[in-house]
């Protein structure tokens, strides 16, 4: 079992990519280290073998230019003076039928000679500890007269010092190579690790915990600022899905209410023994319009619910604010003053904004009909409504402002939540949701509602950004 | 007038058919897409009722087709979609009018009279008369028995829609759309108060009423009788 898993996760970390990252750079790395070593090796121990090649050369030459001169008697000469010299140098002259004229090689090595009669051989020196076989490499060349020449040269030292050069690089090569594949998988694993954390994190929060978050190591990295675009993003999530949850709440809270009302009517009419035509008559109609109240709520949710998704932001265009409000202004004046009040208008001309005309003038028409609903209803009240629109250095102020009797401190940032409705409207006809579709139709132009005392009253504004010219 | 409904939903279907026939009119329904189409191509129609969302073939390619075709049948979309958009969308394929679920049926009703009037070869016309009432659209006067009446610009575009649907039956959506061209409801009845601002200017001081109210449906201007 462990091992099962211990080879799934070896397999995993051969597939990361990360993993491959690293074997891409050994592979790039161990090449050049190579190149540089064979460089090395080429300025070193082949300069030494190159230099007893050469050696060689020269000696044959001018043995066999001692021979062309002197003949044999000479050549012979020569050779035993010099290989009295202990050293390196390593001869051998023979006559035809193989007799050793001069040298310090007893017979012709056993080895096979190349093509311009080079042989690698070992033969055995005496000295004084006894007899020893020593490498040596060497030329041969037949001379005029069927005699046999070998020039040469002892290659121990040589060789000894080429093993060094080779097996050193041999191993700075493993090295390089054993050190970067565990570099690189130590590497991979502790990517693969942190990746680990955030793929198990998302698999949670897809599993339903939603409130989990991608652990952040601190160092702020791309992977940290992975991890903290993930987490800023799953904030969001989580804040709609809540907001989604208040609102069902709410709409099972506020839509059930009426629907129930309007079953029992229905019912009560339909099993009453004494229902005359006249009753089911209105029991229909008030069906009906208890229907056409469900119905405008449900547009109105409709119409916060766009707002909010930022949906209406594709249909958006330049408009003239100024006339966009004055048009709201002359359908609602006669109704204002139909109840005994009146609208005095302060409006800035030629006010322009990238807006949704249809959202806009719905939340300017909700803040008015509030006005008209709770600034007109106080007895003895001043019913002055006031709508005025204004351009600062960088915003656009939109205010409503009516005499009535105000919103309290304390319940005003729950009236722009959907569906409330403080108790002492509680009776008056309406969906409670006004207030949130103007709060909603402001955030989609970027703006903010604020709401103040007029003293006495409630002054409704619009903060919205004004265009840049 | 011979309509043709195509709604893939049998209850509003029968809903809309039963309506209209009760109302004189000759209907046939289709159910799907496909069966619209060439129904409305083979039938003789004075008006398509189409719902957008429909099975084999979607509303707004049935009414695209029909166009192509070159047929100029009045066509009335109903639909579930009512946003901004879905409305430019379903005119610029070729309806005449949009109505979003649900709706009340003396709204539809109405709609389907103003576009059938409509298809009618419509003049230019520069004065409209009803009755005593008069209106010049150019000079924006308005004259009843020969005295002047002064009236508020946006009035005067209420008062030139009713006049332009003279006899017919105009809803409180209808006027919202068309004069002051709001597709929502604001939550306060305002339609009616402009009405009888309207009224006080037009018909009070005069015997014959020409703006009537009709009952749970809207207004109608119309002279006396």
């Amino acid at each position: 079992m462990v091992r099962g898993i211990l080879y799934v996760q070896q397999a995993k970390l051969l597939k990361t990519s990360t993993f491959r990252l690293a074997i891409i750079y050994l592979v790039l790395f161990a090449t050049s280290v190579i190149t540089l070593l064979g460089y090395i090796y080429w300025t070193t121990a082949g300069s030494l073998n190159r230099q007893t090649v050469e050696a060689v050369n020269m000696e044959m030459r001018d043995l066999a230019q001692r021979y062309k001169s002197g003949s044999l008697p000479l050549l012979v000469h020569t050779v035993i003076q010099r290989s009295r010299d202990p050293g390196q140098s390593l001869y051998l002259v023979m006559d035809n039928r193989g007799n050793v004229l001069a040298g310090n090689l007893l017979d012709i090595p056993q080895s096979r000679p190349t093509q311009e009669g080079w042989r690698d051989f070992t033969y055995i020196r005496l000295n004084m500890e006894g007899q020893e076989r020593r490498p040596g490499i060497g030329r041969e060349q037949r001379l005029p007269g069927n005699f046999y020449l070998l020039v040469g040269r002892d290659v121990k030292e040589v060789r000894q010092i080429e093993n060094l050069i080779t097996s050193s690089l041999a191993w700075a090569v493993a090295l390089t190579i054993g050190l970067g594949l565990i570099g690189g998988l130590i590497m991979s694993r502790n990517m693969l690790a942190r990746l680990d954390d955030i793929n198990k994190t998302s698999r949670e929060i897809m599993r339903g915990d939603l409130a989990r978050r991608i652990p952040v190591s601190g160092t702020g990295d791309e992977l940290d600022q992975l991890a903290e675009n993930l987490n800023n993003m799953l904030e969001q999530i989580e804040a709609l899905m809540i907001g989604m949850r208040q609102v069902t709440d709410n709409i099972a809270h506020d839509l059930r209410s009426p629907l129930s009302r309007l079953r029992n009517r229905v019912e009560v009419t339909l099993i009453s023994e004494h229902s005359t035509t006249q009753d089911y008559r209105e029991a229909l109609e008030r069906t009906i319009s208890e229907a056409d109240y469900l119905l405008a709520t449900f547009n109105a949710l409709l119409s916060i619910a766009r707002a909010e998704a930022g949906n209406s932001r594709e249909s958006m265009e330049w408009i003239n604010l100024s006339e966009l409000i004055e048009t709201a202004a002359e359908l609602y004046e006669p109704v204002i003053e139909e109840r005994g009040g009146t609208l005095s208008l302060g409006v800035e001309r030629g006010l322009r904004l990238f807006a949704n005309r249809e959202l806009l003038s719905q939340a300017i028409l909700n803040t008015l009909d509030n006005a008209l609903k709770h600034g007109t209803a106080v007895e003895g009240a001043d019913a002055e409504i006031e709508l005025t629109a204004k351009r600062m250095e960088d915003t656009i102020t939109i205010a409503i402002s009516d005499h009535g009797e105000g919103i309290p401190v304390e319940e005003r940032s729950r009236v722009m939540e959907r569906f409330v409705r403080l108790e002492a409207s509680r009776n008056a006809p309406g969906t409670g949701l006004g207030l949130s579709l103007v709060a909603a139709a402001t955030r989609l132009h970027g703006g903010t509602v604020e709401l103040a005392d007029n003293e006495p009253g409630l002054i409704v504004s619009f903060i919205l950004p004004a265009p840049r010219d | 007038m011979r309509i043709l409904v195509i709604e893939d939903d049998l209850e509003a279907a029968a809903y809309v058919t039963k309506g209209l026939r009760e109302s004189g009119h000759v209907v046939d329904h289709a159910a799907d897409g496909e069966e619209g189409l060439s129904l409305a191509l083979a039938g003789n129609f004075d008006m398509l009722v189409v719902d957008r969302m429909l099975p084999k073939r979607d509303g707004l390619s049935v009414v695209k087709t029909l166009r192509e075709q070159g047929a100029t049948t009045p066509v009335l979309f109903l639909s579930a979609l009512g946003e901004v958009d879905d409305r430019v969308k379903g005119l610029r394929a070729g309806g005449d009018d949009y109505l979003t679920k649900p709706f009340a049926f003396v709204e539809l009703l109405a709609r389907i009279e103003v576009l059938v009037r409509r298809a009618a070869p419509e003049q230019v016309q520069t004065k409209l008369q009803v009755s005593d009432l008069e209106i010049d659209l150019l000079g924006r006067k308005v004259t009843r028995a020969g005295k002047a009446i002064e009236l508020q610009p946006r009035e005067f575009r209420l008062l030139e829609y009713l006049m332009k649907h003279t006899g017919q039956v105009v809803t409180r959506t209808m006027l919202l759309e068309n004069v002051w061209e709001y597709h929502f409801d604001p939550q306060t009845n305002v339609i009616d108060v402009h009405m009888s601002r309207l009224r006080g200017k037009i018909d009070k001081n005069f015997d014959t009423p020409l703006i009537h109210t009709i009952r749970g449906a809207g207004y109608s201007l119309r002279a006396a009788g």
